[in-house]
Parts: C-alpha cells; sequence; structure tokens
C-alpha cells in the first residue's frame, strides 16, 4: 500500500496516478474488513474505489480535451 | 533551496510527533464510556440488529441531517457551477464496444435492485443508507459509460431528492411529537426482533437517506457528463 | 518493544499514509496531483480512527446467530468509531468533487495547470 501512494505522488503521468490511488482506497477497505468493520469496508470500496476514480476521469478528459 | 529545506524540517517534526504518539499508544481491552452504554442498551430499547445502523439513525441522528444537508450543498454548487453554454449539437460521441452495451442491459437492473435491498435491510445486516447510495450511483455511472448519449432528467432527479429530504424531516418531527426527541424511532412499534418490518421507523429513515444520498450522487455525475464534447 | 497486532500496524500505515498526502501536498506543482494526495491523507485519517476502537480477538457488532444477545458487551468492537467514519468518507467524496469542479474552471481560465503561474495574488 505504501508502495501504490509513493507511485500515486511520483509518476509522471496523470492517468497512473489516478489509478494508484484507486488502488489504495481499495487496500484500505481490506484493512477495514481485518480491522472486524464490514459496514466502512463496503463504504469505502463503492465510494473510494469507484466513484472517486470515475470523477476524476471525467475531469481529466475535460481538460486535456481543451488544452490541446 | 530554502522552500525545500523547510518542508524537510517540517516534515521531520511532524514524523516525530506521530513516532511519540505511536510509542505510546495501548490497545484497549474491555469496552468503556458511550460504547458500552451503546452496546448494553441497543439492542433493547431500539430493536435493531445491527448496532452501527442504530447509532448512525437513532443516537447520533442530528450528525446525519448535517451530512444529508452538506452533500445537498455541494451538490447544488457543482450544478451552479457547471451550467452554461453546453451546445446541443456536439453530443455525436462514438458508440461504445458490443461487450460493454450487451453487458450493460443485463447488468444494469441487477444493480439497481441490489443497492435498494442494502438499504432496505440496514438494520438487520452490514449495509445501510449511504452503502445503498453508493451502489446505486455506480448503477448510474455504468449506465453513463454504455449509453453517453442518454440524457437524463433533471426534473425528476430534483423532485425525488425534494421528497426524501422532506420526509426525512418529517419523520424526525413527528419524533418530537409522539415519542421521545427528534429522530426518536419508537413511534412504530418495535416488533419481532430480526424480522425486516422491526426497528420502529428505521428502515423508513434509512430509505428516505439512501434515495437522497443516490440521487445526489447522480445530479454530479449527470452535470459532469453533460459538459463532456466530442472533438 | 511492541507486539505485532492488527491496531498497531494499521496505526503506523496510517500515520505514513498522512506524511506521504502531506509531503506530496507541499511538492508538487501540477493542480490535480495536490488533489490525489489529498485523497490519501483522507484514506489514512479514516484507516487510523477506525483501528483506535479495535479491541483484540473481538468482532463486528452486529447481533446475529454469533453473537448472543445478552453477551454482547463481551464479545464486540467500539460502534462509534464506525458511525463517525461511515460519515467521514462520504463527505471527503464531496469536498473532492468540489475542489476538482473549481480546477476545472481554473484551468480554463488560465489555460494551464501549473501552480506557479497562478501568481494574480502575489505582493
Amino acid at each position: 500500500m505504501i508502495l501504490m501512494a509513493l507511485v500515486a505522488v511520483h509518476h509522471r503521468s496523470l492517468k497512473v496516478a489516478i489509478i494508484a490511488s484507486g488502488i489504495v482506497s481499495l487496500f484500505s477497505s481490506i484493512l477495514f474488513l481485518l480491522l472486524a468493520a464490514p459496514d466502512v469496508a463496503m463504504t469505502e470500496a463503492a465510494i473510494g474505489s469507484g466513484l472517486t476514480t470515475i470523477i476524476f476521469f471525467y475531469v481529466l478528459n475535460k481538460i486535456q480535451k481543451s488544452n490541446v | 533551496m530554502f522552500k525545500r529545506l523547510f518542508i524537510f524540517v517540517l516534515l521531520l517534526g511532524l514524523g516525530y510527533i506521530f513516532f511519540s504518539l505511536v510509542e505510546n499508544y495501548q490497545g484497549k481491552t474491555e469496552l468503556s464510556g458511550i460504547g458500552r452504554y451503546y452496546a448494553e442498551r441497543g439492542a433493547d430499547e431500539l430493536g435493531s440488529a445491527n448496532l452501527v445502523t442504530s447509532v448512525v439513525v437513532t443516537y447520533r441522528g442530528l450528525d446525519t441531517l448535517g451530512e444529508v444537508s452538506i452533500l445537498f450543498l455541494t451538490a447544488l454548487i457543482i450544478g451552479f457551477v457547471l451550467s452554461g453554454k453546453a451546445a446541443p449539437e456536439k453530443h455525436k460521441f462514438n458508440p461504445a464496444s458490443e461487450i460493454l452495451t450487451t453487458a450493460s442491459k443485463m447488468m444494469i437492473p441487477i444493480v439497481f435492485m441490489f443497492g435498494v435491498y442494502v438499504f432496505i435491510n440496514g438494520h438487520l445486516s452490514p449495509g445501510g443508507g449511504f452503502q445503498g447510495g453508493a451502489i446505486i450511483a455506480s448503477g448510474v455511472a455504468l449506465l453513463l459509460l454504455a449509453q453517453p448519449d442518454k440524457k437524463i432528467n433533471h426534473t425528476l432527479i430534483s423532485f425525488i431528492e425534494s421528497i426524501s429530504g422532506i420526509g426525512f424531516v418529517i419523520v424526525g418531527i413527528l419524533g418530537i411529537l409522539l415519542a421521545g426527541g427528534f429522530l426518536d424511532n419508537r413511534i412504530m412499534e418495535l416488533g419481532t426482533f430480526g424480522h425486516i418490518l422491526s426497528a420502529g421507523s428505521i428502515p423508513i429513515i434509512y430509505i428516505f437517506v439512501g434515495l437522497k444520498v443516490g440521487s445526489e450522487l447522480t445530479s454530479i455525475l449527470s452535470n459532469l457528463q453533460e459538459t463532456q464534447t466530442q472533438e | 518493544m511492541k507486539e505485532i497486532t492488527i491496531d498497531n500496524v494499521s496505526i503506523i500505515v496510517g500515520f505514513l499514509l498522512i506524511l506521504i498526502g502531506i509531503w506530496g501536498f507541499l511538492t508538487q506543482k501540477n493542480l490535480l496531483k495536490m488533489i490525489i494526495s489529498f485523497t490519501l491523507f483522507n484514506s489514512g485519517l479514516n484507516i487510523i480512527i477506525v483501528a483506535i476502537g479495535y479491541i483484540k480477538d473481538r468482532t463486528a457488532p452486529i447481533i446475529d446467530s454469533s453473537v448472543n444477545k445478552a453477551n454482547a458487551v463481551n464479545e464486540i468492537v467500539d460502534p462509534v468509531p464506525h458511525a463517525l467514519v461511515l460519515t467521514a468518507i462520504v463527505i471527503g467524496l464531496g469536498v473532492t468533487a468540489l475542489m476538482l469542479v473549481f480546477a476545472l474552471k481554473l484551468s480554463k481560465h488560465k489555460n494551464s495547470l501549473d501552480i506557479s503561474k497562478y501568481n494574480d495574488l502575489k505582493w
């Protein structure tokens, strides 16, 4: 998880960084399950690694279309 | 050059504070304080099998009201900032691939039904309003990916959102008039433990919260989709 | 020194994520990278709050066939941090969406995402 976080901060391409932050969210959902919290794990998996990644990609597409 | 040094010193200081916090940490060995009160009396007073649901909806229901209003404000601001001149002629997207269109026709109704199941059974198994709303919004995101030309009716979404918000507040005020306090769930009878129609008004409150969260996230996604243009 | 239980490991991982998030926020120049670092910071904080309520060898706070109703005080973890983190995750999503929409509007105005070009308010 720490390796994925470092990739998300450092990598030059923005697409790889967004996907790396989605993977960090997925790992933290597994950690919540190991800490005996099923409600929180379900919420973090649906919101963190689903909706946040989709919203990031919408905005990235819009910015790169108008800057090219 | 000095900025880098300053950032490095700041991070070292924060790292030292965190290290001393981790060193003095000892895990708990038994429940104490307010968690103990909720665990002892939650199941008998409120009749709900999921203790986290009873804490979120009844014992700390005012925090849920605040969070729902923050989400409403966010959806409002995004709809206001992103409004503007979207040219209606340029919405000619390439159609999605065949696997996506065929599979999405089968999977989208199942995803919606699963989301509704999760927030109706919020008081019996892990789940609840927020999880169900997020699953419904993910289903809408799949719909927008498979059919990029589909226009979502904004009047319907804002109607659902307003009715759910008003319903939530009305159930809370009924709690003041008929029972102990705001959002008390003893206005309806408690029923048998573990059945779907038990725990007073907790299922009704969670249905309103789930519909409201789902419709707000849907309106954020559809506002972002309508500003996309194909080159 | 300290034993290796799951909540000790989770607290260390959470603090490392917070440090990486703050470092990325202070040194990166691209506006979208700063927002990604903020998301990492949020995730680390939520892990720490849930890890504080963990009690060793106990199970989730749901009363069904494996947890007896009368004996629930001795068999479940603390349910109050779970309720706080549930709210915090949803509000984190709302704040991230708002930041992204404002970044979109700013970049259309100035035509670039580099933060050193936004010097309208400098002395």
